[in-house]
């Protein structure tokens, strides 16, 4: 048996390295999957939300748009205000036991890391398409654009990149937040940390390990989202095709005398 | 004046409220082919209202806008196409910050218009070179000064081909030493028979570049006039107070 405690962690990632590997692999496939569907939802719902009523649209639309931004917010604010290990729960138990739905702990796994990723994303993109200026769409009004023109062309895709850094957040909260999903008996990396914690009663030692993994994976996951996000915004310079002989730096600009100037 | 050439768009009685407070009370004109209207007057009496309401960027409260002898709602299947025959151009520029400057110019004219790739290019590249903003065609929004913005803005406008350009103080939001540019594209627009209608705070060049001036006060129009004799012979009391501080 090995004395230090580098000795054992080594001990340890020799014997249980291909475990925790597996939970880290379950770990971030939770997370990767729950977050990308979570912002499918959060897009959808950000955008119902942000759907205008118009003064002159009909009462049944108006019912219509005003019962569905009802049931969202509801959504929205149910999974925002309660905890996910309680969601799992609920939700793992409660299908078996009120619907007798036998669904498998991964099966629960990403499906509550999406929901729950999806009502905080749905706040997350109505506050990026608030947050493009309101000039914007006027001007797109003005040419004629309506409003599934305005948003796929003018208001979305600066909505996106303005929701980036959230997201980065989010695919960072999920790959340390799914290690309650071990309630339900999902196998990830916590979940097999503990099951290997428990043969040598070496939890110091296990869990640091546990802990380097989780970093190497936010960290790797921050750096990466950082960098398409600079992909996102495209080249900080441009080529000038020709001179602007309008530009002038002086501001001196040669106006044609059509008509005698001077004070009325 | 110009009564034999054709009316394109007419506003009749137009009123504008917002909650209680009535901003337009009942505005009537008419825009004739080749018009240049500006359109002055203090600040709140309503100029920037008036010139939103009529391509129903602001719904008005009362009144109609008719496009052609036939009122906008009859004429025009949707609002939207509406628009396409009245461009806009903003006092911020309003540029599509996601958008190259070709881009912006491009984006109108494929989605409403339904126009090829190829021939929005072709169109856009035209009406860029009009404004002296070919060069940037590769630029982003946030890389140009105010007066290219405002040229750019100006372009995207008339790439719609629009009968009626309508300007909303196009210059107030440039520092000064650009003004000279966007205004001398104005100019140039207006030499090459353009209709447009402008809301401005530069008398001379109102003065200059106009062959009609309204002058609307406190929501309605205290003076339609020829520049000259708005400008140098004001009947209305409230014009001449106005102009007065302009001539100091």
């Amino acid at each position: 048996m090995p004395e230090t405690f580098f000795g054992w962690v080594l001990f340890l990632l020799n014997e249980y390295g291909p475990v925790l590997l597996k939970g880290a692999v379950v770990t971030f496939l939770l997370a990767l999957v729950g977050t990308f569907i979570g912002c499918i939802i959060g897009l959808i719902v950000g955008i119902i939300q942000t759907i205008p009523v118009e003064e002159n649209d009909s009462a049944v639309k108006k019912t219509f748009i005003a019962v569905v931004k009802w049931l969202l917010d509801a959504y929205v604010e149910i999974f925002r205000g309660t905890p996910m290990i309680v969601q799992a729960m609920v939700l793992y138990y409660g299908a078996m036991s009120v619907f007798d739905i036998d669904m498998s702990p991964m099966f629960a796994g990403f499906f509550v890391v999406s929901i729950n990723t999806g009502a905080y994303m749905a706040e997350t993109v109505r506050g990026g398409i608030e947050s493009v200026d309101p000039g914007q769409k006027e001007a797109a009004i003005a040419i004629g654009m309506d409003h599934f023109q305005i948003m796929r062309c003018v208001i979305l895709p600066q909505a996106l990149r303005n929701v980036m850094p959230q997201l980065g957040n989010n695919l960072i909260i999920n790959i340390k937040d799914t290690s309650v999903l071990n309630v339900i008996s999902v196998t990830e990396l916590y979940f097999a940390s503990k099951s290997a914690a428990g043969v040598y009663y070496k939890y110091f030692e296990i869990f640091f390990i546990t802990c380097v993994i989780y970093f190497i994976m936010t960290f790797t996951a921050s750096r990466v989202l950082r960098w398409l996000e600079s992909k996102m915004d495209g080249p900080k310079d441009y080529q000038l095709v020709t001179y602007d002989p309008m530009m002038d730096p002086c501001g001196a600009v040669p106006l044609p005398t059509k008509k005698q100037k001077g004070r009325f | 004046m110009a009564e034999e050439k054709e009316v394109l768009v007419s506003v009749h009685d137009l009123k504008k409220q917002f909650g209680e407070r009535e901003i337009l009370k009942g505005i009537s004109f008419d825009i004739h082919r080749g018009d240049v209207v500006c359109i002055i007057g203090p600040s709140g009496s309503g100029k920037s209202t008036l010139i939103r309401c009529v391509n129903y960027l602001e719904t008005p409260t009362s009144g109609e806008i008719s496009y052609r002898g036939k009122s906008v709602k009859d004429a025009f299947k949707k609002l939207t196409m509406f628009r396409t025959k009245v461009g806009m151009v903003f006092q911020s520029f309003n540029l599509f910050n996601n958008m190259t400057v070709l881009e912006n110019c491009m984006v109108g004219q494929i989605q409403v218009l339904k126009k090829s790739k190829e021939e929005a290019k072709e169109n856009a590249m035209k009406y860029l070179k009009h404004v002296g903003m070919d060069g940037y065609v590769n630029a982003k929004p946030n890389q140009l000064s105010g007066g290219q913005k405002q040229r750019v803005a100006i372009a995207r406008a008339l790439a719609l081909e629009p009968e009626v350009l309508l300007m909303d103080e196009p210059t107030s939001a440039l520092d000064p030493e650009m003004v000279g540019e966007v205004l001398h594209v104005i100019r140039e627009l207006a030499e090459a028979g353009l209709t447009m209608v402008i809301v401005t705070h530069e008398m001379a060049f109102a003065r200059d570049v106009s062959n009609r001036v309204i002058f609307i006060d406190q929501g309605v129009i205290a003076e339609d006039a020829a520049p000259e004799e708005l400008f140098k012979h004001p009947k209305n009391q409230r014009t001449k107070d106005f102009l007065r501080r302009f001539q100091e």
